[in-house]
């Protein structure tokens, strides 16, 4: 049997990690046709390559069908609530450096930290009759963030992309997102609250505590930390 | 861990008992309007109930408790007084330990009677308690009334009662809120900038989104309030934290508070109706010289309950939650009442956790 190593199928999150893992001896590649979702390891014996959307890899993690995965700190916290039980974190691979952050509106000069947020939040609500309502797709961590502050009256909407348009499409008055420069967030009128840093996160290499591990795979493992020197 | 069918039958019993009480047998449905619950709890709640959906009614919650759906029954039809049984399954979403029961059965006796609430307190604490004699359980009683109605007698402004009780269920915001209006941290630079620019809504950056210049303008004008108004005075707040930290059996807290009001007037009544309750669990055979009460009891967890609470405890299980808690909850039959509200108290057992001690004895 072979090591299942699960990669981000497409975009700059791929190629990233294809040079990373390129550059530690180990060339990772996608094969057949530019659509064809397969891929071969060379530099190893007893690899094979799993091709997934990065936001599915910390659930395979979880169920043991791969035994190593790279996506970010974000996905595998949002989507693992036991994650620390569920699988290893091997190494911070560098790259994919992003922050899950809460931004309002620029205007909102009244808005700088989430004691004010959660007043505005009190007050919005009785003038306008709901809560107030805060974009993102990572409900779990935001969630968890903005109880443990002691932020009420407010409500999560679900949104899966472009979240930083929900306030100027008035579907939302703030967002939780992710961001690397705050480049998107001042194109859109919105700013970073002070003590709004709910994550930082970049691409990292997990194992998977839950997956079986025959002979041959735990000798393959070794293999392969000794050549990412993380042995 | 006991089986079902001796789960079901244990609570049939208790049921029984809760009949022969006075109560009258209630059923409610099991999907809950999401939205009734989102309102009273807020976005948490998703954190500890199931949520499903569907096209036609959109979210619904697997009831995480009774309380509402009971309120919700009798402020809608219900005959006065009344007395109220039910026993069936409750579904909490676990995120933390899977050792916790996602899914257990739940028997409850619910009072609403406008007549005497200590009479009604009491009624309710001793029936459960009777019910649970013989497991050698710790009880534990609080009163969150007290530390209300010291919120709303404190020498301060309007907003910053309402501030503080919004958070009288979150610890660490109503205390983070309580020194700043006491003064003892400092205003934020940003703030003490933003109050002093001559004009604050000058040059101001795209206005989007819903919440507009009429609620900015606001927030800046209760913010100028605040910081003209003096901060709490200090015998005020160390009264409160006096409060907050009284924990003696019954008559020994009810003295330590009514020295508190020298300096919080305002809890008062409050106090004359835990004498009150005092009497009439005595009345009851309640062991008051016995029992324990804990001024923050129920703070953290109890978020609907606004006068007396209680809990049972196994104490040389630890591990387990609370076998059976309670309370009184008026507000929360204002707040489903459309208008109407009724004095309302009740607690509820786990039959599975009785059986689990039991079978450990």
């Amino acid at each position: 049997m072979t090591l299942k190593l699960g990669v981000p199928s497409k975009g700059r999150l791929m190629e990233k990690t294809f040079d990373w893992f390129d550059k530690r001896g180990i060339q990772l590649a996608r094969t057949g046709s530019d659509r064809e979702y397969a891929g071969a390891v060379t530099g190893v014996d007893g690899v094979s390559l799993v091709l997934l959307s990065a936001g599915e890899i910390p659930r395979e993690l979880a169920a043991g069908r791969i035994h190593l995965g790279v996506t970010g700190t974000d996905l595998v916290q949002e989507k693992l609530p036991l994650w620390e039980q569920q699988v290893e974190q091997v190494v911070a691979m560098g790259f994919g450096q992003a922050d899950l952050i809460l931004a309002v509106p620029q205007f909102w000069v009244d808005v700088d930290t989430l004691d004010d947020l959660d007043a505005a939040a009190a007050a919005f609500r009785a003038r306008h009759g709901f809560r107030l309502r805060i974009a993102t797709k990572y409900h779990r961590l935001v969630r968890e963030f903005l109880r443990a502050a002691g932020v009420s009256d407010y409500q999560l909407i679900d949104s899966q992309g472009a979240t930083e348009g929900t306030v100027r499409n008035e579907t939302a008055e703030a967002v939780a997102d992710i961001t690397s420069t705050g480049e998107t967030l001042r194109a859109n009128h919105l700013k970073l609250m002070k003590d709004g840093l709910i994550l930082r996160s970049q691409a990292t290499l997990w194992r998977s505590r839950v997956a079986k591990y025959s002979e041959v795979e735990l000798a393959t493992l070794t293999v392969v930390r000794d050549c990412l020197g993380v042995g | 861990m006991p089986s079902r069918a001796d789960t079901l039958a244990l609570a049939a019993g208790l049921r029984a008992q809760f009949e022969a009480a006075g109560a009258i047998s209630v059923e409610t449905p099991i999907l809950q309007s999401a939205e009734t619950l989102l309102d009273l709890y807020g976005e948490d709640i998703r954190a500890r109930a199931y949520v499903t959906s569907d096209a036609l009614r959109g979210e619904q919650m697997l009831r995480p408790d009774f309380t509402v759906p009971v309120v919700q029954m009798h402020m809608a039809h219900g005959a006065e007084p009344a007395r109220y049984t039910y026993s069936g399954e409750v579904f909490r979403r676990q995120e933390d330990d899977l050792d916790r029961a996602n899914e257990y059965v739940q028997v409850g006796y619910e009072v609403f009677d406008r007549a005497d609430p200590a009479v009604a307190d009491a009624e309710v604490f001793a029936l459960i308690s009777e019910v649970l004699a013989g497991l050698k359980l710790r009880a534990a009683t609080g009163d969150i009334g007290i530390l209300m109605a010291a919120v709303r007698g404190l020498n301060t402004t309007e907003r910053r009662k309402t501030a503080l009780m919004r958070h009288i269920w979150r610890p660490r915001r109503f205390r983070a809120l309580l020194d700043r209006f006491g003064g003892r941290t400092p205003v934020p630079p940003t703030r003490t900038a933003l109050l002093a620019a001559g004009d604050p809504l000058a040059g101001l950056a795209p206005q989007i989104g819903q919440r507009d210049l009429v609620d900015v303008a606001a927030r800046i004008e209760a913010l100028r309030e605040d910081v003209a108004a003096a901060p709490i005075a200090g015998h005020e707040l160390s009264a409160l934290e006096t409060l907050l930290s009284v924990h003696e059996a019954a008559p020994f807290a009810l003295q330590q508070l009514r020295d508190v009001a020298v300096d919080l007037p305002s809890i008062s009544p409050a106090l004359d109706r835990l004498d009150q309750r005092i009497a009439a669990l005595d009345k009851r055979g309640v062991d008051v010289d016995n029992l324990d009460f804990e001024a923050s009891f129920g703070r953290t967890s109890m978020e609907y309950y606004d006068g007396f609470v209680f809990g049972f405890y196994a104490e040389r299980r630890p591990d387990l939650p609370p076998i059976a808690t309670g309370g009184r909850y008026d507000a929360l039959t204002r707040q489903l009442g459309n208008g109407e509200e009724i004095p309302a108290v009740g607690g509820v057992l786990r039959p599975g956790l009785m059986l689990e001690l039991k079978g450990g004895l």
